[in-house]
């Protein structure tokens, strides 16, 4: 039976798969590809809906914990920023990057006629569309489409994962997904693709698109898993999902690969009932991650290239409920991790807890002029045509 | 490669039904195009039967409709709640694999196929098993019938009313969801109409709800019976007048049509056959039958540009392979993990507007996965792969059972093919017309793979190992994500 068919090429080996090379590494040769320095962008999605009063605890505020009775953190048990804001306990590394002038808070970040589905929401974040509007492709996807215009690459923007979020799904490219280079590499290391796709002629639209995204797919496997190997973190990372995925961006971020965007998603945050438990697991979970990260960065020197930053669909009602949890909410705070931040620390007013609209918090930032600051002012990218119209900057970075 | 006889057939099947069965290949090859229609015609006649997944009617009342109005009212406590979330999705996983079981092996293929497209069309997404499973039942029912039968049921299925807002569309409080959406997606299209036709729409739809047993109810009370304007007419109207007023306008016609065409023809829409489909459409007072017809038996259905192009969707996909081949699924786990990994589950569409289609279904990694399907079928392989969570109504504990469940089950394999049948099936073909036959029989593209290349992975140590193997080969192949 040959319906086995994995033939794993070794690793030094590698040069036999190269029939597709000259014209793939001649794209990293274009100088424009890299900016100065090379600047990247880790995107954390916090899955499900964190609660960000919990997050970042107001506490010197009476309606926080008259609303929150059983849920609300008191002051002594919170991390104190200044004398009204404190972080959860569990975000003790956070704590050390604030004190360290590594990390900034944006409070009170949504968009105008909030959604309370988890889906609808993450699609909104995701693709940037209205509320009552309807777009199949993403703003890293977008971002894809207008700086990757003739590189075919999709290494511009990797995803940890198995499936291809919208955000980094483009009308014209799309990101990457894999959870794990080796992995990749040998899922799509097979002789009989690499054989069919030589074999291809061009054709009829569909079926050339159908070979090209295979070829890139091929060719990406080969340069990721070679670029993981260059210089791999020697850091130790906590033996958790979202550990191994830093500690693979890392390695990633020390070689030569031209990756602009790393995506990686933490969750469920979708906390109904016993919220504490499970915020603080999670919070754990993203607390140890990022501690391991941004020490390896620091300890590489590649700090001040990174930014990381964490967002979530919508953050949750100011009342607990009765299960000792929240429901869905609105605006949400986001994090702000790097060596090159411009602010630092509570970057805005914590959320006006007085001035609520059916129990859930007024947005006061767009999100999309978090994203046009980060396209423009970080990735050195045209954010009007990537978001489809001018955002006011933020001063942030 | 001339277009033979047998691929204008296998492309009928592939486009109004879910592919070609093996044993029927050779069949292909004398058949005329318009007997086969007939024969789906005639096969897909017959009322279907209700896809039921609650274990009975007063289960159904219990786990399917009760709960929305006892949470609304909060009369149950959260754990209680929690358990018959649980169970509407545990249905709703049944109705998924249930269907798709009926869209491999049911004879009414046709309908079935047209089912799945309304499915998209009338986009639903809600948890609730009950109301699910009869908008299911209404689509089914009338996918060949009337579209202003199904229009106006699906309109008034609790599950579109609850998914769409109307149960809070008051006469002191218009929400205006649902006639924005039967406007924009389900009827018009876009730019058809304005923002005050909306307001006005949704003042004649208020007082549309349902009722603690599932049944969509008119409550006066609630309902706006003022008089209002909406595209260009003026009276006391409700929302079956709205919807008559709807059907009266030939772009419904224009904009089912085109979708119909790109759907079941080609993406790239040829605007001259799609109005004359159209006016015969609306002539015909929007015969869903009638207008199949119209695009199933005319020649240019057969055209070379509209063969062998259009990405089959997931369920396309899977139902494609599972129908060409006759086999046992051992999991049905897999068949759910495979949708979600390939990003279309029934019942769970991205939003309102439904599944974009076309390329959106293809990136680096869904590629792969597909690729990679017809071995993890017949080969013993685990699928190794762990989808994000999804906190919306089902999708994260399902993808974690699902996970367990696979790494238990998959050691007997995910699917036990019959592949005796399948070597019957080419039994009286010559060993040195054996692979042309067989790609021709799998592949609908004008792009082959080589001869050749072909030869260098099939097993020759016997006529079924080589059928076999030829086949997987064949359907591991960019050109097999098309038909």
């Amino acid at each position: 039976m040959v319906i086995k068919r994995k033939e794993f090429l070794q690793i030094g080996s590698l040069a036999t798969a190269s029939f597709m090379m000259p014209k793939f590494l001649k794209a990293f040769e274009k100088p424009a590809m890299v900016p100065p320095g090379n600047k990247v962008v880790v995107v954390v999605q916090l899955g499900g809906g964190n609660d960000g009063l919990n997050t970042v605890i107001p506490v010197r505020n009476d309606i926080y914990y008259r609303e929150r009775p059983k849920l609300g953190i008191t002051k002594d048990k919170s991390l104190l920023l200044t004398d009204e804001v404190g972080l959860n306990p569990a975000l003790e590394a956070f704590k050390g990057l604030y004190d360290d002038g590594s990390l900034a808070i944006m409070n009170g970040v949504g968009y105008p006629n909030p959604d309370r589905s988890h889906f609808r929401s993450m699609d909104i974040w995701h693709s940037t569309s209205e509320s009552n509007q309807y777009v199949n492709t993403g703003w890293i996807g977008r971002y894809l489409d207008a700086q990757c215009n003739g590189c075919d690459k999709p290494t511009h923007a990797l995803e940890i994962d198995d499936v291809l979020s919208l955000a980094l799904k483009g009308e014209q490219s799309k990101g990457l997904a894999f959870k794990d280079p080796k992995r990749l590499y040998n899922s799509s290391n097979e002789k009989y693709y690499k054989e069919i796709n030589a074999d291809h002629q061009k054709g009829e639209e569909t079926i050339d698109y159908l070979y090209k995204t295979m070829s890139e797919t091929l060719s990406s496997a080969d340069y990721i898993f070679k670029q993981s190997k260059l210089h791999p973190s020697n850091q130790t990372y906590p033996a958790t999902n979202l550990g191994k995925d830093l500690q693979t961006i890392a390695s990633l971020i020390f070689s030569d690969i031209n990756t602009k965007v790393y995506y990686v998603t933490l969750g469920s945050f979708d906390t109904h009932v016993n919220q504490e438990a499970q915020q603080k697991r999670l919070f754990t979970e993203l607390n140890d991650a990022v501690k391991a990260f941004t020490a390896d960065l620091k300890k590489n020197n590649r700090f001040t290239d990174v930014l990381m930053m964490t967002f979530s669909e919508f953050g949750r009602r100011v009342a607990q409920n009765a299960s000792g949890g929240t429901d869905h909410g609105t605006a949400n705070n986001m994090f702000f991790i790097g060596g090159g931040l411009k602010q630092k620390g509570v970057l805005n007013a914590m959320p006006d807890l007085s001035d609520l609209n059916e129990g859930d918090l007024k947005y006061k930032v767009d999100f999309k002029n978090v994203y046009a600051t980060v396209l423009n002012k970080w990735l050195g990218a045209d954010d009007k045509i990537i978001l489809g119209k001018k955002f006011e900057m933020l001063n942030f970075i | 490669m001339p277009i033979t006889n047998r691929l204008k057939n296998q492309h009928l099947l592939w486009r109004s039904a879910f592919g070609p069965m093996a044993e029927n290949v050779a069949e292909l090859d004398t058949l005329s195009q318009k007997q086969l229609w007939n024969l789906l015609v005639k096969t897909s006649a017959n009322t279907p039967d209700k896809i039921e997944v609650a274990q009975n009617l007063a289960d159904g009342l219990v786990t399917g409709i009760k709960d929305v109005v006892d949470l609304q009212k909060k009369e149950l406590d959260k754990a209680q709640a929690k358990k018959r979330r649980e169970q509407s999705r545990d249905d709703l996983k049944n109705l998924n694999i249930r269907w798709l079981d009926e869209m491999i092996n049911s004879e009414a293929q046709l309908r079935e196929k047209l089912s799945l497209f309304w499915h998209g069309h009338f986009a639903c997404r809600v948890i609730n098993s009950y109301f699910q499973q009869e908008l299911l039942h209404i689509i089914r029912s009338n996918a060949l019938g009337n579209f202003k039968d199904l229009l106006r049921e699906v309109s008034k299925s609790p599950a579109m009313i609850q998914f769409l807002n109307n149960q809070q569309n008051r006469k002191q409080h218009p929400n205006e969801n649902f006639a924005r959406e039967v406007m924009e997606l389900f009827t018009l299209g876009r730019g058809n109409y304005t923002e005050n036709d909306i307001k006005e729409a949704a003042r004649a739809f208020t007082g549309w709800g349902f009722n603690a047993g599932g049944e969509f109810v008119f409550r006066k009370f609630a309902h706006d019976d003022g008089s209002k304007t909406v595209l260009g007419k003026t009276g006391n109207f409700n929302g079956d007048d709205i919807i008559d007023i709807l059907l009266e306008q030939k772009q419904t016609a224009v904009y089912i049509t085109k979708k119909i065409y790109k759907f079941f023809v080609n993406e790239n829409a040829d605007n001259e056959k799609v109005e004359w489909l159209a006016n015969r459409f609306y002539q015909n007072g929007y015969d869903i039958k009638k207008l199949l017809e119209d695009i199933f038996t005319n020649d240019w259905f057969y055209a070379e540009k509209n063969m062998g192009n259009k990405i089959k969707s997931p369920i396309e996909l899977l139902a494609g392979i599972r129908r060409f081949l006759p086999m046992q699924m051992e999991n049905d786990q897999a068949q759910l993990l495979f949708q979600r990994t390939l990003g279309q589950i029934l019942f769970y569409p991205p939003n309102v507007a439904g599944w974009p289609g076309g390329k959106t279904w293809i990136d680096s990694s869904t590629l792969m996965v597909r690729l990679r399907i017809p071995q993890l079928l017949s080969a013993n392989e685990i699928l190794n792969i762990r989808p994000k969570d999804d906190d919306d109504v089902m999708m994260g504990q399902m993808a974690e059972a699902a996970l367990k469940k696979i790494k238990t089950a998959t050691k007997g394999g995910t699917a036990n093919i019959e592949w005796s049948l399948v070597t019957k099936a080419f039994a009286a073909v010559t060993r040195e017309n054996l692979l042309a036959k067989i790609s021709e029989s799998v592949l609908q593209t004008k792009s082959k793979v080589s001869t050749n290349l072909l030869n260098k992975y099939v097993n020759n140590e016997s006529r079924e190992n080589y059928i076999k193997s030829a086949i997987i080969n064949l359907m591991c192949t960019p050109e097999y994500q098309l038909c």
